[in-house]
């Protein structure tokens, strides 16, 4: 397209520093430099009308403002918290947005993710960090992957798309400037129309949006001081609520095409396992059935049989007609005792790779007037989405297209086309709403499947849709890990020394295992596995924290928080244990470690505030009622909760309320981290309470909501969210900080309550 | 082939008398709004109303329910308590990933018909669907929001 206008919105976009002011503070160093992210993709469609300004936006005839969303929805309101970025640069009524999944694409890439992965401490901005930051973010973009996770969705965003709306603006100013005959100086924007400032004129930005869509970009934009804002930092109705308020949102499992057929799946029960023989014969005389396909197993997916037939039920139920043998492999003993018994052993003499070492913990346990020490546990768990995994795919005249609830597209399209033997580039991705994502739809197991299937008969849509039981027994898990904390106290009750040891597979590890086998090695420092252990806030002037990697035949896979969401406990509850010793309040013995800390202070102080920390707690008669406090980091977020449990009678737990504080620097919707805060909390409580997946003869135990149980309305506490503000320059994620501090908030809160440390999840009183 | 009353319309659907209604509902007639969660009417998915009782589409066979009126998101509005429920879930900003919504505003519509002004024990009676996204608290708070417009009038 060289030549056209479109073309030219390639030129780069310099965000001068001058001009963006405050906003560059915000990301340091990431987008202190020219940015090619305001282009045009090839596959950004347009609708008669429309007028494209960018890959970020278009503006119709009649004034709607449609904003590409790079990410995928899966609750964490980002369809609505990104147009806000761009209709706060582009001054338009928040009613004239819409949102519109872009297409896949380089420009849509999610740099921040990758950056954000490097082993350092999140206040590590020596140039050793930076420049590794800097390193894994030109490598994101030149990869392209467009990815949601990591809480990293609207960081990425803040600078790009604000510099979208801006460059829109400026190109409508200039538009409407032209067509009057006067200085751009002179006009000014206000609610989606301009207005020449001298005679009070107004076109409204769809009158202006096909001429001013053919100008040239600006090479430079001014962003507006955050003091300038009218739209961010208040909050605002979910743009998605609605269509999810009567039924009519789309999710991937709704897809309908015409002439589809329906895929039901068995997977080999044991993991590594294979087919050993299929009698199909039965099962293809059922009504319905279209065809049974025997899939191998592949580094991204497990050895199975599908059925395909007219309904998902008929082929659901012809399953149950396969005569199928297993062959369990290698693996076919393994127990979850066995495990435990290994991972002791590795707990106590595995190889452990250091996370952190600062100054001399040896020296410092040879003088300790107190020694605290404790080992915990976490078992796996499941993701569990309520939409259990699904995919479909048309694959016709060497092209594919793949409908999938994702996190990652761009997998999606390579591994499509790996799966129906075709380029990437003749894969087309459809990306619906998901119905939960967790982590659990960055994998490409069911995409894989459903592309296999899908080639085996060429011009059928086939839609592959899991049962809840392939959900749970084949899902990537949490990680099980066990850890051993060990700290010296000195004379007057200070920590001296803290010495934490860990044990456990690594998420980042079996991903790339299985998506690219050939780069996976034991080498890789999955800074994930020890997040919220080696990068704590509290001033300890000695520590030493260290990794065990396990190799187990179980998936493990990214889940709410990663890391945090087991090493928050480990350390969380610990702390509680080593205050006990100390002799100190929970509380004000963290409160004394995080002078050096004050963004974690006024978090911890506002959460045991709005607790009424240190005031009686009532309790019916025969009940013990306690509290307890955590803090944990994570995703550049900073939370502290408080929890306030009941022990009844034979050790019956409730957990009756939740406060939660979250510094994110500053709310962009404040509405919807409260709704995140409230979503991590009970996530992390289900598992904290009811959460573990269990092995046995290679294969999971748990198998549906029955015996995987969840937080329901009952069990499910008042939770109280308040939000600390430090700043725009100090932006964190939302969509995973709520979920690390509930599991030892609750757990420091029954170790009130009782007396008993509680050390192992899910938590019994 | 057996023959269903859905939303007020009757509709011939190709399955057998064994068929759970759920995927009658999805497959057979593309109402698709009613979803899949467990299969086993264990988390609430797949409610819908069957002769104004909230069930779970997933375990009911189509071959008890053919003399039956049956209620699906798709037919809700026709219920006189639905706006104000709508309504509050909108004001309430409930939805997240927005999945299971479709069965929990039914379960609720159901507990808003049986008993107008409901308490908190008879929410956690009555709402046992699950939220992975943990709207449970914003959900309480729309049917309080609900029942008091209801009430007024």
């Amino acid at each position: 397209m060289a030549g056209t206008p479109a073309s030219r919105l390639r030129r780069r976009l310099l965000i001068a520093a001058g001009a963006a002011g405050g906003a560059l503070a915000i990301g340091g160093w990431l987008f202190y430099r020219e940015r090619d992210r305001l282009r045009r993709p090839a596959a950004l469609a347009a609708l008669a009308g429309e007028a494209v300004f960018n890959a970020w936006l278009k503006i119709a005839s009649g004034g709607t403002v449609t904003v590409m969303i790079p990410r995928q929805e899966m609750g964490q309101g980002i369809t609505t918290a990104l147009p806000l970025l761009v209709a706060e640069e582009l001054d338009c009524e928040v009613a004239a947005l819409r949102f519109e999944q872009a297409p896949v694409d380089s420009v849509y890439a999610n740099a921040t993710l990758l950056a954000d992965a490097v082993p350092f401490r999140p206040d590590d901005h020596g140039w050793f960090a930076e420049t590794a930051r800097l390193t894994q973010y030109r490598f994101a973009e030149i990869l392209g992957v467009q990815a949601t996770g990591g809480s990293s969705s609207v960081r990425d965003a803040w600078l790009v798309m604000r510099a979208a709306g801006a460059a829109a603006r400026a190109m409508l100013l200039a538009a409407a400037a032209k067509r009057w005959g006067v200085a751009v100086a002179d006009c000014r924007t206000e609610a989606g129309q301009v207005i020449d400032s001298g005679s009070g004129k107004r076109l409204a930005y769809g009158e202006l949006a096909q001429e001013a869509g053919r100008l040239e970009p600006p090479s430079r934009v001014a962003l507006k001081e955050p003091r300038q804002f009218r739209l961010l930092g208040r909050p605002q109705a979910r743009l998605d609520v609605p269509a999810k308020s009567d039924g009519s949102a789309r999710f991937g499992i709704d897809v309908r095409l015409p002439g589809m057929r329906y895929a039901a799946i068995a997977h080999c029960p044991v993991f590594g396992g294979r087919l050993k023989s299929l009698d199909a014969e039965r099962a293809r005389r059922r009504p319905g059935v279209v065809a049974v396909i025997e899939l191998a197993s592949t580094p991204t997916s497990a050895a199975a049989v599908a059925i395909v037939a007219d309904g998902w039920w008929r082929a659901k139920t012809a399953l149950a007609a396969l005569e199928i043998a297993w062959e369990g492999g290698p693996h076919a003993g393994l127990d979850s005792a066995r495990q435990r018994a290994e991972y002791a052993r590795l707990l106590a003499s595995g190889n452990a790779r250091a996370y952190e070492e600062v100054g001399d913990v040896g020296a410092a346990f040879k003088g300790a007037a107190t020694l605290v020490e404790a080992e915990h546990e976490v078992p796996y768990l499941a993701h569990a989405a309520m939409e259990p995994m699904n995919a479909t795919a048309l694959v016709k005249e060497g092209r594919c297209e793949i409908w999938a609830g994702t996190q990652a597209p761009t997998l999606v399209k390579w591994f499509a086309a790996k799966a129906a033997g075709l380029p990437s580039d003749a894969v087309t991705v459809h990306t619906p709403f998901l119905g939960g994502g967790f982590g659990r739809r960055a994998e490409m197991d069911v995409v894989v499947e459903a592309a296999a299937i899908a080639a085996r008969l060429p011009g059928a849509p086939v839609q592959l849709l899991w049962s809840r039981e392939e959900d749970i027994q084949h899902d990537v898990y949490r990680p099980l890990a066990l850890s051993r904390l060990r700290c010296a106290l000195d004379a007057q009750g200070r920590i001296a020394a803290w010495q934490h040891r860990i044990v456990g597979q690594s998420c980042t590890q079996g991903l790339t295992a299985r998506l690219l086998p050939a780069a996976a090695s034991d080498l890789l420092k999955d800074k994930t596995v020890a997040e919220g252990a080696y990068d704590l806030p509290y001033a300890m002037p000695n520590r030493l924290v260290e990794h065990v990697l396990a190799s187990q035949p179980v998936p493990v896979g990214y889940w709410r928080s990663v890391g945090h969401s087991y090493n928050a406990f480990f350390v969380e509850a610990f702390m509680d244990e080593v205050a006990r010793a100390a002799g100190r309040d929970p509380y004000e013995f963290r409160r004394a470690m995080l002078a050096g800390a004050p963004r974690h202070l006024r978090v911890l102080e506002t959460a045991a505030r709005k607790a009424g920390w240190g005031t009686p707690l009532e309790a019916p008669a025969g009940v013990r009622a306690g509290r307890g406090i955590a803090l944990a980091e994570s995703f550049h977020s900073i939370v502290a909760q408080v929890a306030e449990v009941e022990v009844g009678q034979g050790g019956a737990l409730r957990v009756r309320r939740v406060v939660c504080a979250i510094d994110c620097g500053r709310a962009l919707n404040p509405d919807t981290v409260a709704a995140q805060m409230e979503s991590g909390i009970v996530f992390g409580l289900s598992a904290a309470l009811h959460g573990a997946i269990t092995l046995q003869g290679g294969r999971v135990e748990q198998s549906n909501f029955t015996d995987y149980n969840v937080v329901r309305m009952a069990d499910c506490p008042a939770i109280e969210v308040e939000i600390v503000e430090s700043g725009w320059e100090h932006l964190g994620g939302v969509g995973e900080p709520g979920t690390p501090p509930i599991a030892p908030a609750v757990a420091n809160a029954v170790f009130a309550a009782t007396g008993k440390p509680v050390r192992r999840l899910p938590l019994r009183a | 082939m057996p023959a269903l009353t859905v939303n007020g319309q009757r509709r011939d659907v190709d399955a057998d008398a064994a068929t759970p209604l759920l995927w009658a509902l999805r497959d057979a007639l593309g109402l698709v709004g009613t979803k899949f969660g467990c299969g086993v009417a264990a988390c609430g998915a797949c409610t819908v109303l069957v002769d104004g009782r909230a069930q779970r589409a997933c375990v009911v066979p189509l071959g008890s329910i053919l003399d039956k009126q049956i209620v699906t998101i798709e037919g809700a509005a026709a219920r006189p308590a639905w706006q104000a429920l709508r309504e509050s879930w909108i004001a309430e900003q409930v939805p997240q990933c927005g999945y299971c919504q479709s069965g929990l505003m039914l379960a609720c519509l159901a507990l808003l018909e049986a008993k107008p002004g409901p308490g908190d024990g008879d929410i956690d009676g009555a709402i046992t669907n699950i939220c992975r996204c943990g709207t449970y608290p914003r959900v309480r708070r729309a049917i309080h929001r609900a029942a008091a417009r209801l009430a007024k009038g």
